[in-house]
């Protein structure tokens, strides 16, 4: 078993060397993409196999070697393969395989192909790293890791130029990279120190360590961990108010969207979350939970009110990636890990189709995102259709798709703890995300082809590409259906929660009225934006004018009063430091640097060749010498 | 009556006489002179100082470098001859070229 967690985690990263490596200054080489493609399928099926093997005989820890041996310090290269760890593998190889293989067909007219699968295989090793490893040192290797190759990917295109935040909210893809990886900065700095207030109290960062020693810790230390740790899933799971990189990192390659800001490395907060359940269930820092819960529903409809007006297509897909994120928070802070875990898988695979699909219409539209320019393109691409519509679905959570199951025991959940508050706003952010998905769905593919008179040619992806995509499509179809057994696998490692009697009594109602207001919202962006001649969407300017419109539409000013409040303000802090740095901090070296330099200039003319100076100033340093010690002699 | 002062005043003065000769002469014969004069000052003040202890080693020392000067002369000569051929001249500023 051993070598198959190797096999797992290590065929990535031989990926990725292999395109870096040997292909790193080549155009491109098809063999990259397939090589790639394949060692990702590799890791896939270890993975599964683990799966299987853990199911059978339980969890895998196998150590590789000691990493730091330092006095009391002892952090060893441990992996742990768990049923949690195990299911986050299974679905990040597996959306991943799917990624390269789309990336290949999406990617094809690069020049960069190379260079961008050594990125997206180093990133799934990094992700692979995160959520195998058996302690928080390794943890946080991976979560920084991840966050690197989310930089390079994000600022994938980084020659294109600047532009103003009126033109594009995220300015450029360096920006917007740069933005992702500041803020995901601010987060670490939370992680790191509840990473060392784990290990000052409990001398030790692996997991079955930590979680043994956490019951003998006073009740402060317990809520400053649970805080510290929290602060960095906001960060990585791009949570109020750190959420702004989330949408601006869009501006990376469609790929890397599906894979790392919508299924993977944005869930690590709920893995995080998840996989220091022994904490967060504790009775001290239920508070914590508490407010992971509030925010987590906070974000869902803040997020889900910002998709309503938007009109990026991608920038749709991520906001609600960001409300989802919410829901599983939700899960995670009420204490049912195991439903946020089954959110989480459910939300990669529809999630990563939805945007595998937006990705289909943007090449399609020679990387046009506007929807209010698309319309009617059904006919030309009828598979990116079905799958976004099934996507669409899915995370409206429509009876029998995967997103009705663990969106529905999400909400229950919140009713079941009588938190009515969060139910409510869950419910409503429900019928809400089923509007804004299908308002995206009919706003490209319904209605009239506005996309004609602006000289479009829209064609579909090639076939092998939807062809790979269609493991997803299954998946977001039919995951929901093995709830009970996920649950059976899964509550060996996490706590299990059940639903009490009265819940289970209401469950049928609670779950047609989300699904009631689903059906409205559909209803309602049906009517508004697939009608066709006469009935054709038109834009209402005057609607655009109000207060509230253009409050959701410029993200309720947030990124705005984060310019002017923060970055401003820093930006001249910066340069009134930088000029005192100038003055005091470099003067001080440059003053030491020139002195030397003057005094060497100077006393250059004492060598001019001639012995017989040399002699003298010999002489003369003897007298000196001889006087020194008199003088020392004379002062005792 | 002639005391160790009297020495030690002699050959510090012959010290100083070929110091300056050093500090002062222009011509690389001429320093070998003063550098010679002070050996045989200090040579002076040994073989004194040598006598006033009783002590044999002063003289000694006097007699080593009487035979590390004979052969410094053997070496240096021969040099200066190099460098009068060279340079047809034994002027320190004539054969100055290593100026920084």
């Amino acid at each position: 078993m051993e070598s198959l967690v190797y096999i797992a985690l290590f065929a990535p990263l031989v990926g990725s060397l292999f395109a870096g490596l040997f292909f790193a200054r080549s155009p491109k080489n098809i063999l990259v993409g397939i090589v790639t493609s394949a060692l990702i399928g590799v890791s896939f099926i270890a993975s599964a196999a683990l799966a299987v093997h853990v199911a059978e005989f339980g969890a895998v820890q196998v150590t590789m070697m000691n990493w730091i041996d330092a006095g009391d310090l002892s952090i060893p290269f441990g992996f742990l393969v768990d049923e949690i760890s195990v299911t986050m593998m299974v679905v990040v190889t597996l959306v991943s395989t799917i990624v390269h293989i789309y990336s290949n067909g999406y990617m094809d007219h690069d020049k960069s192909f190379n260079r961008f699968f050594s990125y997206l295989s180093a990133f799934v090793f990094s992700m692979m790293v995160l959520v195998m490893s058996d302690n928080f040192a390794g943890l946080f290797i991976g979560w920084e890791g991840v966050g690197v190759c989310s930089w390079l990917l994000v600022g994938f295109w980084y020659h294109k130029e600047d532009k103003t935040f009126e033109e594009n909210p995220s300015i450029s893809p360096s920006w917007a990279a740069n933005e992702a990886f500041i803020m995901n900065r601010i987060a670490d700095l939370g992680m790191l120190v509840g990473i060392f207030l784990i290990y000052w109290n409990t001398g030790s960062l692996q997991y079955d360590v930590v979680f043994d020693a956490l019951p003998q810790l006073a009740d402060g230390i317990l809520v400053a961990i649970a805080i510290a740790l929290f602060i960095g899933a906001m960060g990585k799971s791009a949570q109020f108010p750190l959420h702004t990189w989330l949408t601006d990192a869009m501006e990376g390659p469609t790929p890397v969207s599906a894979l790392i800001h919508a299924a993977t490395m944005v869930t690590a907060g709920v893995f995080l979350i998840i996989r220091a359940n022994p904490l967060y269930s504790m009775d001290a820092v239920a508070g914590v939970s508490m407010f992971i819960a509030a925010l987590g529903a906070f974000v869902a409809f803040y997020a889900a009110s910002m998709a309503l007006s938007a009109r990026d297509i991608k920038r749709i897909v991520a906001l609600s990636t960001l409300s989802q994120l919410g829901y599983m928070f939700v899960a995670a802070g009420l204490g049912a890990y195991w439903i946020a875990l089954f959110h989480l898988a459910a939300h990669a695979f529809f999630k990563a189709l939805l945007f595998l699909g937006a990705g289909n219409v943007m090449h399609a539209m020679d990387d046009e995102l506007d929807i209010f320019k698309m319309g009617g393109m059904r006919k030309a691409m009828m598979g990116s259709y079905i799958y976004m519509g099934i996507a669409s679905v899915a995370l409206a959570g429509l009876p029998f798709f995967a997103g009705f199951y663990s969106k529905d025991a999400i909400i229950e959940t919140a009713f079941n703890e009588g938190t009515f508050i969060i139910w409510g706003i869950l419910v409503i952010t429900a019928g809400m995300t089923a509007f804004y998905s299908f308002r995206q769905v009919f706003f490209t593919f319904h209605g009239e082809e506005r996309y004609k008179p602006l000289g479009f040619h829209p064609h579909d992806m090639y076939k092998y590409v939807l062809i790979a995509m269609a493991p997803l499509a299954l998946l977001a179809i039919s995951f929901g259906w093995f709830m009970g057994s996920f649950q059976e696998f899964i509550t060996k490692a996490l706590p299990n929660y059940e639903m009490s009697h009265t819940t289970h009594h209401w469950a049928w109602l609670l779950a047609s009225i989300v699904v009631a207001l689903a059906v409205t919202g559909i209803v309602i962006a049906y009517k508004k934006y697939a009608g066709k001649g006469a009935k054709a969407w038109k834009r209402d300017e005057e609607f655009e004018q109000s207060f509230i419109y253009r409050l959701v539409a410029n993200q309720y000013y947030v990124p705005k009063f984060y310019d002017e409040y923060i970055v401003q303000p820093y930006t001249i802090a910066s340069e009134k430091f930088w000029k005192l740095d100038m003055k005091v901090v470099d003067g001080t070296v440059d003053f030491i640097g020139k002195a030397l330099y003057k005094s060497g200039d100077v006393s250059r003319g004492m060598q001019n060749g001639n012995l017989s100076s040399y002699l003298n100033w010999m002489g003369v340093g003897t007298l000196l010498l001889i006087l020194a010690a008199a003088v020392a002699v004379v002062m005792g | 009556m002639i005391g160790i002062s009297h020495y030690l005043i002699l050959s510090g003065l012959l010290f100083s006489i070929g110091f300056i000769g050093v500090l002062r002469r222009r011509n690389l014969l001429m320093l070998f002179f003063a550098t010679e004069v002070m050996l045989n000052a200090v040579n002076i003040a040994f073989a004194a100082i040598g006598s006033y202890y009783g002590d044999l080693s002063g003289q000694m020392f006097a007699f080593f470098v009487i035979a590390v000067a004979a052969s410094e002369v053997a070496v240096g000569l021969g040099l200066l001859i190099v460098l009068y051929k060279k340079y047809g001249s034994l002027d320190l500023e004539v054969i100055a070229n290593m100026k920084g």
